[in-house]
């Protein structure tokens, strides 16, 4: 009885898959893996891939986070890894420890907004000082009233909402703000999940928190979006596509990377087949999944770069806020 | 005899105010769970239907389905159930036919179920070093089941000896008098008799395994995939091919949690769809559990 029992299932088992397997075996892989804010972008590029060369090629995406994702990258166990923010000194000396050589390639732009609640009456605009008093580590306990931020604002108390330690997002606006990389208060509200911070921030008077664009888009109706002044100009600047894109909405745009490993374009055609691909299609597609493009001449730098296997980071292992990607990319060529 | 009237009053007062507590609390987590599934169905039900169980997942919330999910899901569930049966049921066995009681047994005993309160993640980790790294399975089917697979295996191996430690020693005493050895017995009459119980734990263990996220995580499953596992039969010959154990992979669990994550309020739609899926698998296998028990017992005739 057991026997029949166990036979059957496992038979069924068989039926089913074989049943639902279609697409015909292929050993052309395209493994991905890396930050979860460049998921959506390479999501779109792998599907679209996927579907212009009719399943020939497999793609696999993975989300171990900017700093997992270069893990594996620098392990050889993917090809091409995403990531939020410029590779790192020590993640620079892993690779090459393990002889891995990389292509950098930008492939879009984000914006970080920072957002209150839509009942918050007080705050027309923000500057960074003011963002670093609320954020500063020294500001652990001691900023806890909105009114220690600037007198004019009423005594209520101050409640920070923010991304979790370990993502790109939190390493950037910490550089940005305080100067210093995963430099912040500890005592905020984190969560990986930035549906989290919109819920908190949507449901609290007194709630300040950032994330990307892409999250107050979609909740725009919940929200308040806080204009951010310019420090070069001291223009107040409201992030959106355009602000992003032609760099006045500073210094809290980023630009999003894939980094890929230059003996797997070498080796494998298919790889390089899908970096094509993705910068072809990366205007189109960072639009449709709620991102910003790059300018189109970064784009063209970009392929440039990509098709010269030009090797190393723009960024020498530090993070550079406020660049513009394009004068990145052209400061390179001059240099060789 | 007032004063007698009066304490039967009294406890009788608190019997039916137990009553009435023990029936709100029961309350609580019946409405709590019955909203949680409302709320699951209003949200999700909509998106239910052929073509999400048969697509792949997509950046458009409408055209994206599970169907890399659902497939990966029932393949490493198969990865588990044939590791984790034999060798639960054959430590189970031996542990309650074989062994004898010493201080050693007592050391793997308490350890066994200990290991049932481990952490998932931990055997996530403990799967990432062993699978991953030293045997080089990579990030695979395999590993995901195998990982699985440790997970549930306390579990089978308790369900085992509770049911084998239910059969009455007579019937052992009847069999060894007519000559039977050890595996006879165990063959004819131990094995037989437990397998309802057997049968349960094992299907409760697999539910569990089905809903897991954090171990198979750790070793490395995909969020994105468009594509399924080689097909387990070929037209070529050998007509088999195991190749499929070695496949990237993502589950039901993971690409919910991916869904949930995203901006867009029609992704959150399709991780309620998914949700509705996952709890009806899970149901269908307890329920085959139960029947499974039922079946058993009836059949059992001492």
């Amino acid at each position: 009885m057991i026997k029949k029992i166990a036979m059957g299932a496992i038979a069924l088992m068989f039926l089913l898959t074989a049943a639902a397997v279609t697409v015909t075996a292929a050993d052309k892989i395209v493994r991905i893996d890396g930050s979860s804010t460049v998921y959506p972008i390479t999501e779109a590029v792998a599907e679209e891939f996927q579907k212009a060369r009719r399943g020939e090629v497999k793609v696999t995406v993975g989300i171990s986070g900017t700093g997992g994702g270069f893990k594996k990258f620098c392990r050889a166990e993917t090809d091409i890894s995403d990531a939020s923010r410029p590779i790192l000194k020590k993640e620079i000396d892993v690779c090459k420890e393990q002889g891995i050589e990389y292509i950098e390639l930008p492939v879009a732009y984000d914006g970080l907004a920072v957002i209150v609640n839509p009942k918050n009456t007080w705050v027309k605009s923000l500057t960074v000082a003011d963002l670093n008093k609320m954020w500063a580590p020294a500001a652990q306990g001691v900023v806890t009233k909105w009114k220690q931020v600037r007198p004019e604002w009423p005594d209520a108390s101050l409640k920070l909402f923010g991304p979790g330690v370990d993502s790109g997002t939190f390493d950037y606006f910490t550089e940005a703000v305080n100067g210093k990389s995963k430099a912040s208060r500890g005592d905020f509200t984190a969560s990986e999940d930035d549906n989290v911070l919109v819920q908190g921030i949507s449901g609290d008077k007194n709630a300040l928190g950032y994330f990307g664009l892409a999250y107050y888009e979609e909740n725009k109706d919940k929200l308040k979006l806080v204009p951010i002044v310019n420090p070069a100009t001291g223009k107040e600047v409201l992030p959106s596509e355009k602000t992003v894109m032609d760099g006045s909405y500073t210094p809290l745009s980023r630009p999003l990377f894939i980094y890929v490993n230059k003996k797997s374009v070498e080796t494998k055609p298919e790889i390089k087949e899908f970096v094509d691909f993705y910068l072809k299609s990366a205007p189109k597609l960072t639009g449709q999944v709620r991102y910003v493009p790059l300018p189109s001449v970064a784009y063209k730098l970009a392929e440039e770069r990509f098709a010269k296997k030009k090797t190393g980071s723009m960024f020498g292992g530090e993070e550079k806020v406020g660049m513009k990607i394009e004068d990145l990319l052209r400061m390179e060529e001059g240099k060789k | 005899m007032e004063d007698i009237k009066k304490r039967i009053a009294h406890i009788k007062f608190w019997n039916g105010l137990f009553q009435v507590v023990g029936l709100l609390s029961t309350f609580v987590g019946l409405v709590l769970l019955f909203t949680l599934m409302a709320d699951l169905f209003t949200d999700g039900a909509p998106r239910l239907s052929y073509k999400f169980f048969t697509s792949f997942p997509s950046r458009f919330a409408e055209e994206a389905g599970i169907l890399s999910a659902w497939v990966g899901s029932c393949l490493v569930l198969l990865v588990t159930a044939c590791a984790a049966i034999p060798l639960g049921v054959a430590a189970g066995i031996y542990l309650e036919e074989y062994a004898s009681k010493n201080r050693l047994t007592d050391l793997i005993e308490i350890n066994i179920a200990n290991l049932a309160g481990v952490p998932s993640i931990v055997y996530g980790l403990l799967a990432l070093g062993l699978f991953v790294y030293f045997f080089e399975f990579g990030e695979s089917i395999l590993t995901g089941g195998l990982a699985l697979a440790l997970l549930i295996l306390p579990m089978v191996i308790m369900a085992t000896r509770e049911s084998i430690r239910a059969i009455p020693n007579s019937i052992r005493e009847a069999s060894y008098a007519m000559g039977a050895t050890k595996w006879q017995t165990v063959k004819w009459h131990v094995l037989p008799y437990s397998t309802g119980g057997v049968l349960t734990g094992i299907i409760i263990g697999l539910s569990r395994a089905i809903g897991e996220t954090a171990p198979i995580i750790t070793v490395g499953a995909l969020t994105f995939i468009a594509f399924l596992p080689t097909p387990p039969v070929s037209s070529d010959f050998p007509f088999i091919s195991f190749k499929w154990l070695f496949d990237p992979f993502t589950v039901m669990p993971i690409q919910m949690f991916n869904w949930v994550s995203r901006p867009q309020k029609e992704f959150q739609l399709n991780a309620a769809a998914a949700g509705i899926v996952l709890m009806g698998m899970t149901l269908l296998m307890n329920g085959v559990a139960i029947y499974i028990r039922y079946k058993f017992r009836k059949k059992i005739k001492w």
